[in-house]
């Protein structure tokens, strides 16, 4: 009985040194929240909050110097953020915040060695960032990549237009970068010049590079497992293929047009991508050549990136009408009308959509039957054109000037 | 051995002869990354960093060691900012802020403020000085934005000018009409930013004084134009039409449409532009040239800047500059920047502009402006370009053609 309670005293004093139970949280590292889909894990953010500055669910807000399309990412206690600043739009800014009170922690600022032309509505920075959990990489329109470590560290920088001077689009480039196993790809297609390339993570040096088609495209790469295995899409006008991301090679292809803007999304199953309004992929291609599913011209989205929840497909067509399909056969389901336009990509976190237009109206929208319902509308009072991020039941906005995080209050220790 | 690792046992040897603590010495002089060589090194190697990843392993370990050390290397990074190239710049750039950010307490304004005030170094680096020296000094502005209105640096002049702006628009809403008319001409003497220059020239015409935007910024308005050339399927952006071996003015040539020679056209547009449609003819899958004679009066480097929808390709003087076969991303001022030499006398500057067969609406566009400025922004005019307003300098333009 005495070895009992020793052991026992030894297992709670082994608990009390471990301090409480440590709930895993998903950092959102990337476009979308990189392999979470746009669906987040963990708690729901509050689906309501003040409009304003500050108020009812408003943690902090903190303003960021420049202009920024960029969307946030999260990395442990950190929220990474982009912007680019200046009358020629060549000042380029890596900042992050504390994700507890929004301070500055740390900031980093460069020359663009690119072009720095764009759309008014957009910015220099547009691509969301990307992390693999050990390093910030921030691609900007100027097609600089800067690799910087999470305490600021600058770790190496490619000037992808000083490299390749022709690469560049004077409306402005948005696609944003994916890591896959020390592995950081880029997609780079103008009418000039076009590539993809697999650069290393630790080093900066280029490991694979193809040539892509010579046309204007923002689409991102989006990462995707098949067979054991990460695969990278690569989605442009001409279609969308497949390519193992350690080499480049391609694996297999969708030759049909494919829209240039909102970006391929992946289930267990299937691969949905704007072609024909939307096209439902085969997730196993048998050969080269990918098998079609289905195809639904109700289903084509506007310039937001489809989202894919349980057994749906949400897609925010151009007029800012929400379509709901149904993921097995394409069918749509239902329609519910928004205020748009939209330019970020909307995010799920329990049954909530949270959709932002261009003008900084909030709108959440339940999703927990096939009758979709607003439940909030909140005016931000400033422009949001970058897709959110949601970690632990927090939700952190970015708008063109700053960053807002959204989340309950927490409750005081009794 | 490196230099710097020589010179450390040196200083060991020396110490340990003299009987003073040699381990003191040792310690000071391996962790000592501000020593001067160490630092010298560690430029040098972010330096070299070069295209598609070159150098960059070399070049992390160099801003790591270099954002470890202290203050003191900040003005041997400064002045390595002058010929750095872009990549190296935001290495050299980026450990200048985190140094300075590390050390604020330690930041002494005499380095930023002696850098800044040598108008040889590189433009964006007097700025990066100019913004810490700011941080440490909030008088530095009122100080010194006054001296800076002719300033190299373009982002410096900028707020030079917007001070100066500010001061006329207060002697405006005043009603001091002289006085805001005097303070808007100083403004619009720096002025090179299409936004400043545009709001004073709004002011000043309130005021009564146009202005002469296209003199202001070097917009060429004197052309020959010839056209148009086939460009059907794209074929006319490779094709080497006649204009591109030889500037001949009084030459026919077989056009795509059927005989085509030089005409004289003046743009009446406030920024130079020339719409080719109107120009020439209103019909896609066409190449047209335009060439323009200049008078320099010495020889001189130049910057030539157009901005088009179309594809293009430019020569100064028979040489080819830049060629972009990019057709219809955005419409800029300034969009494409090539740089050249002028001869002292005349000198043919020639730009060829492709319209594709796109039938979006938004596609409908076949024009270019084009001028001639310095590294700034500044205008360069031809030596023999009328003086005059812009309405009047049009009829003299036209004269002169006729």
């Amino acid at each position: 009985m005495r070895v009992l309670r020793v052991v026992i005293r030894c297992v709670l004093l082994a608990m009390a040194l471990a301090g409480p139970t440590v709930v895993a949280r998903a950092d959102w590292r990337g476009f979308r929240g990189g392999e979470l889909g746009s669906v987040a894990q963990g708690p729901v953010p509050p689906t309501s909050w003040a409009a304003g500055d500050e108020g009812e669910n408003i943690a902090w807000k903190t303003p960021i110097e420049g202009r920024s399309v960029s969307g946030p990412i999260v990395v442990g206690d950190t929220a990474y953020v982009t912007s680019s600043s200046g009358y020629r739009r060549d000042r380029l800014h890596i900042v992050a915040l504390d994700a507890e009170t929004g301070d500055v922690r740390w900031q980093r600022e460069f020359w663009a060695t690119g072009r720095t032309f764009c759309h008014p509505t957009s910015a220099v920075a547009a691509p969301t960032p990307a992390s693999d959990g050990e390093a910030i990489f921030a691609l900007f329109s100027s097609n600089d990549l800067v690799c910087l470590e999470l305490d600021g560290t600058l770790r190496w920088y490619r000037g992808l237009a000083y490299d390749f001077p022709k690469a560049g689009n004077d409306v402005g480039m948005s696609s944003s970068p994916v890591v896959v196993d020390g592995v950081v790809i880029v997609q780079i297609e103008t009418k000039a010049k076009s590539f993809a390339a697999g650069i290393d993570t630790a080093t900066g040096q280029t490991r694979w590079q193809i040539d892509r088609p010579l046309e204007s495209n923002w689409c991102s790469p989006t990462v995707i497992e098949q067979d054991g295995r990460a695969v990278v899409l690569l989605q442009s006008a001409g279609g969308l293929a497949a390519h193992d991301p350690l080499t480049g090679e391609q694996l297999w292809s969708f030759d049909e047009p494919c829209a240039t803007i909102p970006s391929a999304v992946a289930t267990d199953k299937s691969v949905l991508v704007a072609a024909g309004g939307m096209t439902a992929l085969g997730r196993s291609a048998d050969g080269d050549k990918a098998e079609v599913l289905w195809q639904e011209q109700r289903l084509a989205p506007g310039s937001s990136s489809p989202v894919v929840f349980r057994d749906r497909i949400y897609v925010l067509a151009r007029g800012g009408v929400l379509n709901v399909g149904d993921l097995a056969s394409g069918e749509r389901l239902k329609s519910l009308r928004l205020k748009g336009p939209f330019w970020a990509t909307p995010v799920v976190a329990g049954n909530y959509l949270y959709c932002f237009n261009q003008d900084g109206v909030a709108q959440v929208v339940d999703i927990s039957t096939d009758e979709p319902e607003i439940v909030s509308e909140i005016e931000m009072g400033e422009s949001v054109l970058a897709s959110p991020a949601i970690v632990d039941g927090q939700l952190y906005i970015r708008s063109v000037d700053s960053v807002w995080k959204i989340a309950a209050p927490k409750r005081s220790a009794p | 051995m490196p230099k710097s690792h020589s010179r450390h046992l040196a200083m060991l040897w020396a110490t340990a002869a003299a009987g003073l603590g040699a381990v003191i010495f040792v310690r000071v002089g391996l962790a000592d990354a501000d020593e001067p060589d160490d630092t010298a090194a560690a430029i040098q190697q972010i330096r070299s960093v070069g295209t598609e990843g070159a150098g960059s392993e070399a070049a992390t370990d160099a801003w790591r060691q270099l954002t470890r050390g202290g203050v003191d290397q900040l003005p041997s990074l400064l002045v390595a900012l002058d010929d750095a190239n872009p990549l190296a710049a935001n290495y050299l750039r980026s450990a200048i802020d985190a140094i300075a950010a590390q050390h604020g307490d330690a930041l002494s304004t005499d380095v930023f403020a002696d850098f800044l005030a040598e108008r040889t170094h590189a433009p964006r680096a007097r700025r990066l000085a100019y913004e810490w020296l700011v941080r440490l000094d909030p008088t530095t502005p009122d100080r010194l934005l006054p001296t800076m209105l002719d300033d190299p640096s373009v982002e410096l002049r900028r707020d030079a000018v917007a001070r100066v702006m500010e001061r006329a628009a207060g002697h405006e809403d005043a009603g001091e009409s002289a006085e805001a008319k005097q303070a808007y001409r100083v403004a619009l003497s720096g002025a090179i930013d299409r936004d400043q220059v545009d709001a004073i020239a709004a002011a000043l015409d309130k005021l009564g004084t146009p202005v002469d935007l296209a003199r202001h910024f070097g917009f060429i308005q004197r052309w020959k134009l010839i056209g148009p050339f086939d460009n059907v399927g794209g074929v006319g952006f490779a094709a080497e039409y006649p204009p591109e071996k030889q500037i001949d003015f009084a030459a026919r040539y077989d056009g795509k449409d059927g005989e085509v020679g030089w005409i004289d056209h003046v743009s009446e547009e406030t920024y130079g532009n020339i719409d080719l449609y109107q120009a020439i003819k209103r019909e896609n899958g066409t190449v047209a040239y335009a060439a323009t004679q200049f008078l320099a009066a010495e020889p001189r480097d130049v910057e030539i800047r157009y901005g088009t929808v179309n594809a293009t390709k430019i020569w100064l003087n028979g040489e080819l500059l830049d060629s972009n076969e990019v057709y219809h991303a955005n419409d800029e001022m300034d969009q494409y920047i090539v740089r050249g030499h002028m001869k002292q006398g005349e000198n043919t500057i020639v730009l060829k502009v492709c319209q594709n067969e796109q039938e979006e609406s938004w596609a409908q566009v076949w024009k270019f402006q084009l001028r001639v400025c310095d590294e700034t922004g500044t205008a360069v005019l031809s030596a023999d370009r009328p003086d005059t307003g812009s309405v009047a300098q049009n009829s003299a333009l036209r004269g002169r053609l006729n």
